[in-house]
């Protein structure tokens, strides 16, 4: 039963976790480049911008759902499962997402990247 | 890509496994803390073990470098960097601790390297449509280039 308790976890923070990915990369982008908005506005001007766009907060919130998740799925399942189990799917889920949502061109290279080190995540974790 | 780019994606590395290293030494000063509304005080008071501080600390510039990056790269250029940390762990246990690493780790460093280095050789943003500058068409045009 705790190993379905587990797996539910791990559900909860690989949908977690890239909800906020994804929402964090869109508002970024709708900020546009923090370092020239730096450079011509100051640092003010940036971290107002980032806090008035409302997708940050709701980016943020998802971010703490992931991370409380974290918290309970480690209550339940053993660190040596969980960490790499949803660390490496987050990182496949994400180039879905970002691919879906964030209509980025997530071509042959990113891809093989994105399961090399989903891989090589799972496998220091062993 | 510019040197302070990169110098953006190497904080996000450095910081991020720098704070959990720093936290994760501060939790266990502190013992086993449970997971519940009544260990909710002992949580907030955890910040005032100057490790886990220190540990917040480096999180959030972990935090200000990775957000700065996803302001001017993708989220699947970005993200890898992130990963990058589990290398600079084992290689830091290895080389400054001297540290055993399994042949499966080193074999999970090689993956993940390589990884990053496939992503890191590509174009740093192809979701050229939210940008209406005069690179847009340079961007697509290289981003066509490796989708094919």
């Amino acid at each position: 039963m705790n190993e379905i308790y587990a797996w539910v976890a791990i559900a909860l923070i690989i949908l977690a976790s890239t909800t906020g990915d994804v929402l964090l990369s869109y508002s970024m982008k709708r900020v546009g480049d923090v370092g020239e908005l730096w450079k011509q506005s100051g640092v003010l001007a940036v971290l107002g911008r980032v806090l008035a766009t409302p997708t940050f907060a709701l980016g943020l919130m998802a971010m703490g759902v992931a991370f409380y998740s974290l918290l309970f799925g480690l209550s339940w399942g053993n660190l040596s499962l969980v960490v790499p189990a949803s660390a490496s799917l987050t990182f496949v889920a994400n180039a879905v997402a970002a691919r879906i949502f964030l209509h980025e061109r997530v071509g042959r290279r990113r891809w093989i990247a994105a399961l090399l080190v989903a891989a090589g995540v799972v496998l220091m974790a062993v | 890509m510019t040197f302070r780019k990169y110098l953006v994606l190497a904080g996000i590395t450095v910081f991020s496994t720098a704070g959990d290293s720093l936290l994760a030494r501060g939790m266990k000063e502190l013992g086993n803390v449970n997971v519940s509304l009544h260990s909710l005080s002992a949580l907030l008071l955890a910040i005032l073990n100057p490790w886990v501080a220190l540990g917040i600390l480096f999180l959030l510039t972990f935090f200000a470098c990775y957000i700065s990056a996803l302001s001017w790269a993708d989220l699947t250029y970005v993200l890898p960097a992130t990963s990058l940390g589990y290398v600079l762990i084992a290689l830091i246990a290895h080389f400054g601790f001297h540290e055993v690493i399994s042949t499966t780790r080193w074999l999970g460093i090689t993956l993940i390297a390589a990884g990053v280095g496939f992503v890191a050789a590509g174009p740093s943003i192809t979701s050229s449509h939210e940008h209406h500058n005069s690179r847009g068409a340079a961007r697509d045009a290289i981003s066509q280039e490796v989708e094919l």
